[in-house]
């Protein structure tokens, strides 16, 4: 274990490391002038713009001194809204994301895995049908279409529920279902094919044969190797839905994290891409480690081996 | 189905950490708060107003932002000489000014504002003339650092343009009425330097041999052998003795005399010849302005804010004058833009020096003071910005409102439904697609008023085919403006017929008109063939939709009335201005929003290099007509001065105009005093909420 835990923190580490370098050359080869604004910018002030945030150095030292800023935990300001540092804007926007994403993927978990299982055990019949149909919806209806039909066929009618914003504590309910739709949709699939593959083994036809109740067999017996698929799945999907979705905060107003991402690509706004990449890259690290272990602790084979 | 349920019950006995974390998500989904009234209801009793502010602010700090978003805020926060009317354009009632008048009758040259000594920031210091001077001062800083971008607003004032462009051969010999030479014949030497020639865009560059067109630049100072080292004329530090004379004097003619250090100038005393000076110009006067100026640099003095004597001036603390470059009868319009207001003199120095920009925290929460109705409450980024009523404001019994709620929606859509779902008082607008549904489903709310501004095409004349006027003429005259303001925009805009939009008592010359007939004869006349062998050429617009149903538009047209296939460009926003920062496109579709009521306003950009002109595009008498007009007070030959001028630059056609902008929004019954202006600014402080 302690083996895996090891391979998996330098594998992140490595990871990390590449992808901060490939961003950070491919941001800089974006076109467009992260200083560019409506009104004019003399050649003088932008000079005086490039000298304050470093970038009128080579690309070698601004990357150098881009390691040696981060070893000091400084992530840089933020060239787009100027005066605000990296770090306080992941700060402001992380834990928005953070509850938004846990309560959408709990739900795509609640709905997604009953969904898979209910559809293999009707395998082939109209249950399954109607639930894949229901998961393929979920993954092809795409939030933006989802979150405008949620803001004017729920919320409108229910006066207690804003079509959108981040005051009320009932404002997490339409972002988070709309959110939890893809998670579901994926988690049915992968559920239904690992427990379609899982019931037709050997030792459940054994205990089928001994009588043992359907039900029973699917708690004790199949529902657990059955999940390793949804599993691995759920590492990659926590770290990318805890930090947050462009689509649904631009309709549903949440102050989260996912819009800095793209808006920092269209602003030409390096440092705050980086530092978004970063963080993102050692939470998917987490997140992976963390999948590896639920599974070894779900697999008497993993763990062994 | 039903021998499934027991499942459900199975799924409590889930490993605890698994319970625990979905019981509490569930448990929350069940006890969310029951409140049934609406936000707008809520706040209606709290007597906040909610608006919709399109984004989050980039900044509050008058002198750095540049956006109307940002101009929304700060004129609750802060508050000019004079304010605007509720009701009334072109009318200014006492601000952090009493009253004012012209010093002398009607010249309108020099201004006195006699300031409220009962006006004070909301830490209760009062706001004093010092201020206001400070203000000005800081907005002028001359320091590359200084990154404002609207501090040409205050040229108005005297000297203000040479202090803040470091024009240190007009501000040490041009001031001085002693010098031997006058500063309308002095200038023509070359103090500014070769605009031509910027020496950085060449230093990255390996020119061992230039192209024609970069080669025409430097003609007159070449001779037929001399080849130049770019990479030592554009070094940090300039080594003259190792450049050879020609190279030498492309440094100094392209630098000009403002630029150069006490080294350099120095060396020029030694060998004057090396400038292009006038004749006009005789050697001992060469002489006396390199002591000058090299004196003021040995002196050590970090700039030139004494010298240039910048109209601004505190008589005492509730006294201030200002002087002016020339008769400005409109004065009070421009004080009421928020780079006039005046900042808190002791909390910017509290928090750093006079011009320390973005890393200043003076305009974080916890720290911005301010003297206009409302104050700072809550900031939270990408999520909400909050005023409160200021108790130390002057005029607070005039306040009704006790708070205003700024929500960053940049999604439009969302705006819309929040307002439908009584979220919202007021929307920052109505997308164009909205505006049919808005007028049947909320005729009452929806409000569609002119507004100064106008949408047009930037044409690159330094390219063919657009360098020929009369190719540029019969692209402005192929466009139906009338069916792209009824058919696409729906917003009651207006075909514009020139660049200024119609206000006030300025009569627009009113010359492009949809004419395909006529734009088919021009392009005749221009000696282009249509469709095949016309040039290619590309329309850049911004990647929104409706940008692109705009050039669709114009596509279309350009297709149908000239036979001309023009291909379109999206590019995001950052690209898109940098293009055209660097001429690097044919056609462009841009706007412009007036900062005040003058026709100046949509003028100005077009002189010769302007930061906004980006056409190439210049004219002399054009510009002659704009300092006519400068220096003209009656205000009527005023307008009819740039009546002309605006008819020059039509008649030129290096911008094709296609509409002048409308607002449109939505605002709920219960918000009065919230009338027509064509600025769009409503002055928070008389906005009320009707219960």
């Amino acid at each position: 274990m302690l083996k895996t835990i090891l391979s998996r923190v330098t594998q992140t580490i490595i990871v990390v490391f590449l992808l901060v370098t490939f961003v950070f050359f491919a941001v800089r080869a974006i076109p467009g002038n992260p200083f560019a604004s409506d009104k004019a910018t003399s050649p003088e002030e932008q000079a005086a713009l490039e000298a304050y945030y470093g970038l009128d150095k080579p690309l070698v030292v601004q990357y150098f001194n881009y390691w040696k800023n981060v070893a000091q935990g400084d992530f840089g300001d933020s060239l787009a809204m100027k005066g605000r540092k990296v770090s306080t804007l992941i700060s402001e926007s992380f834990p928005v994301s953070l509850k938004l994403g846990l309560l959408s993927l709990f739900l795509g978990m609640g709905i997604g895995i009953p969904l898979g299982i209910i559809a293999a055990l009707f395998h082939n019949k109209w249950q399954d049908y109607l639930a894949m149909v229901i998961a393929m919806a979920g993954i092809c209806i795409v939030a933006f279409v989802l979150g405008p039909i949620f803001q004017l066929s729920i919320s409108r009618p229910l006066t207690w529920l804003n079509v959108a914003g981040w005051n009320r504590t009932s404002d997490i309910l339409l972002p988070a279902i709309t959110l939890c739709f893809g998670v579901a949709a994926y988690l049915a699939r992968l559920t239904r094919g690992g427990m379609l593959d899982v019931l037709s083994q050997d030792y459940i036809r054994t205990a089928k044969a001994k009588g043992v109740p359907t039900l029973q067999i699917i708690t004790k017996h199949a529902l657990r190797p059955a999940l390793m698929p949804a599993v691995t799945f759920l590492g990659p999907a926590f770290a990318a839905i805890i930090t947050g979705s462009f689509v649904v905060e631009n309709i549903f107003l949440v102050p989260g994290m996912g819009q800095h991402f793209v808006l920092g690509v269209t602003s030409n706004d390096y440092n705050l891409v980086l530092g978004l990449v970063l963080f993102y890259g050692i939470l998917m690290g987490i997140a992976n480690l963390l999948s590896d272990l639920a599974l070894i602790f779900m697999d008497p084979k993993l763990r062994n081996s | 189905m039903q021998k499934f349920i027991p499942f459900l019950a199975d799924l409590a006995k889930v490993p605890p950490v698994f319970r625990n974390l979905i019981f509490p998500a569930l448990a929350s989904l069940a006890f969310v708060s029951c409140e049934n009234r609406s936000d707008v209801e809520i706040a209606n009793e709290e007597n906040i107003l909610i608006i919709g502010n399109s984004n989050e602010p980039k900044g509050l700090d008058p002198h750095l932002v540049s956006g109307v978003l940002e101009s929304n805020i700060i004129r609750a926060l802060f508050e000019g000489l004079c304010v605007e009317d509720p009701a009334q354009d072109s009318t200014s009632l006492p601000g952090a000014a009493l009253s004012w008048n012209p010093t002398e009758g009607e010249n309108f040259t020099e201004w006195i504002f006699n300031l409220n000594p009962e006006a004070k920031w909301s830490d209760g210091v009062p706001v004093t003339a010092h201020d206001f001077a400070f203000s000005y001062q800081r907005l002028l800083s001359p320091d590359p650092n200084w990154p404002a971008k609207y501090a040409e607003m205050l040229y108005f004032l005297k000297n203000g343009e040479a202090y803040h462009r470091s024009h240190f051969g007009n501000i040490l010999c041009g001031n001085d009425p002693d010098f031997p030479l006058s500063w309308e014949i002095l200038k023509e030497a070359n103090f500014e330097g070769d605009k031509k020639i910027k020496l950085e865009n060449f230093a990255n560059k390996d020119f061992s041999k230039l192209d024609e067109k970069n080669l025409e630049k430097f003609e007159k100072y070449l001779t037929e052998s001399d080849t130049l080292d770019f990479k030592k004329l554009a070094a940090e530090k300039v080594d003259l003795d190792g450049l050879s004379d020609p190279e030498k004097r492309v440094f100094f003619n392209s630098k000009g005399i403002d630029k150069l250090n006490k080294d350099q100038l120095t060396f020029l005393k030694k060998r004057p010849e090396l400038l292009n000076w006038t004749v006009q110009v005789p050697p001992a006067v060469r002489q006396l302005v390199l002591d000058r100026l090299i004196a003021h640099h040995e002196a050590g003095k970090p700039n030139l804010w004494e010298e240039a004597q910048v109209g601004v001036t505190a008589v005492d603390d509730f006294t201030l004058k200002l002087n002016l470059r020339g008769p400005v009868p409109f004065l009070t319009e421009i004080t009421k833009h928020y780079t006039w207001y005046p900042v808190p003199k002791h909390v910017v120095l509290r928090h750093g020096k006079m011009n320390t920009a973005y890393s200043s925290r003076w305009t974080r929460p916890e720290n911005i003071v301010s003297n206009g109705p409302f104050k700072l409450k809550i900031w939270r980024t990408n999520h909400v910005l909050e005023v409160e009523k200021n108790p130390h404001y002057w005029d607070a019994e005039t306040v009704s409102l006790d708070g205003i709620r700024y929500l960053p929606i940049s999604n439009y859509y969302t705006e819309t439904r929040m307002f439908g779902d009584d979220q919202l008082h007021v929307t920052y607008t109505v997308p164009s697609e909205l505006i049919p549904m808005a007028k049947e489903k909320y005729p009452e709310q929806l409000r569609q008023e002119p507004y100064v501004g106008v949408r047009f095409l930037r044409v690159n004349t330094r390219n063919t085919p657009f360098d020929n006027p009369k190719v540029r003429r019969a692209f402005a005259l192929a466009i139906d403006q009338k069916s792209i303001c009824e058919k696409i925009l729906q917003g009651g805009q207006q075909p514009a017929s020139g660049i200024v939009p119609p206000f006030g008592t300025y009569k627009p010359p009113g010359i492009i008109h949809f004419d395909p007939d006529k734009a088919k004869a021009l392009l005749a006349e221009s000696g282009y063939e249509s469709t095949s062998s016309f040039p290619d050429i590309s329309l850049l617009t911004t990647n929104s939709d409706s940008g692109l149903r705009e050039a669709e538009a114009l596509q279309a047209m350009w297709q149908k009335h000239l036979g001309i296939k023009v291909r379109i460009t999206q590019r995001e926003w950052t690209t898109y201005l940098q293009k055209q920062y660097d001429y690097d496109y044919d056609l462009c579709v841009a706007g412009w929003i007036g900062d005040y009521l003058d026709p100046t306003t949509f003028l100005e950009m077009w002189v010769t290099d302007g930061g906004n002109n980006n056409t190439g595009w210049g004219s002399k008498e054009f510009e002659d007509l704009l300092t006519k007009a400068e220096n003209t007070a009656d205000v009527p030959t005023r307008m009819g001065i740039l009546s002309d001028a605006e008819r020059t630059i039509l008649d030129d056609t290096p911008v094709l105009p296609i509409y002048w902008y409308t607002t449109n929004y939505l605002i709920r019954p219960e918000v009065k005093n919230w009338n027509p202006l064509l600025l769009n600014n409503h002055p928070f402080k008389f906005v009320k909420i009707e219960k």
